[in-house]
């Protein structure tokens, strides 16, 4: 399984969506493409992780790279997430402290801080 | 021996089956369904973060995994060739273009084992670091 990327507009946030596995091998092509996005001008991100079968440290070092990137803009980053094992990655790392983290997409687009 | 050897260039695209195989074999041992996500994170991040040293000291050698099963445990080492004292301050974590947030990740592999698996040892044998980690298989039902 490699990983699956798509991204869509909905108002000002961009939702990427994620599918299948995000670690060592795959996480430069996911942090690429938030790379990309932030310098198109995209600040505020909503990464749906339902599609993602596996998750390591080296996919939450993207996310997290993510997030830095887009507070530079005041920007946002939220996740997406049902998944207890993927839930649980953030739980030990203490990751659930930095990131929203939403049960739908559309909660996610209708956040604010 | 072990149960089931495997040695793999460092490369990340090996990483995923290091994971796949580790988990076959824990299943085979007996290791309970619902431990199996854990053994297949742990031995990802092990691998990985050996990947990285291999790379940022520039080694040619393999990654060594060692999965044994016995009546009680399933035991999986890691081994890396890098040299004594990197433990920890690996370096050019594969496929990253940034320093900093590749040193971030590499705490983080360790970070991610140690919350994941009870029982861990991050140590060295004669040729380079080594993660030791195991896991109970088939626990007696109480009486």
């Amino acid at each position: 399984m490699d990983l699956s990327l798509s991204t869509r507009t909905v108002g000002d946030r961009t939702i990427v969506s994620v599918g299948g596995e995000i670690d060592v091998y795959t996480a430069p092509k996911l942090r690429e493409q938030l790379v990309e996005l932030v310098n198109d001008g995209s600040y505020h991100l909503v990464v749906d992780m339902e599609g993602v079968d596996f998750l390591d440290s080296t996919g939450l070092g993207v996310l997290v790279g993510g997030l830095k990137r887009v507070r530079a803009h005041e920007g946002s980053l939220r996740l997406v997430c049902n998944q207890e094992r993927i839930l649980k990655i953030f739980r030990i790392t203490g990751l659930t402290k930095v990131f929203p983290i939403h049960t739908s997409v559309d909660e996610a687009v209708a956040a604010t801080d | 021996m072990a149960t089931v050897e495997l040695r793999f260039s460092a490369l990340p695209e090996h990483v995923r089956t290091a994971r796949l195989v580790a988990a076959a074999v824990a299943r085979r041992a007996g290791v309970d369904d619902a431990v199996l996500d854990e053994v297949r994170l742990a031995v990802g991040e092990a691998c990985s973060r050996a990947v990285g040293l291999h790379i940022g000291h520039g080694l040619d050698t393999p990654v060594r995994v060692a999965l044994t099963e016995d009546e009680k445990a399933f035991r999986i080492e890691v081994g890396d060739d890098a040299p004594r004292g990197s433990l920890g301050a690996a370096h050019g974590s594969p496929g990253s273009g940034d320093g900093a947030e590749a040193d971030d990740e590499v705490d983080m592999g360790l970070a991610v084992i140690s919350g994941l698996v009870d029982d861990v040892e991050v140590t060295a044998d004669e040729r380079g670091g080594l993660i030791r980690m195991s896991w109970p298989t088939n626990p007696e039902p109480l009486a």
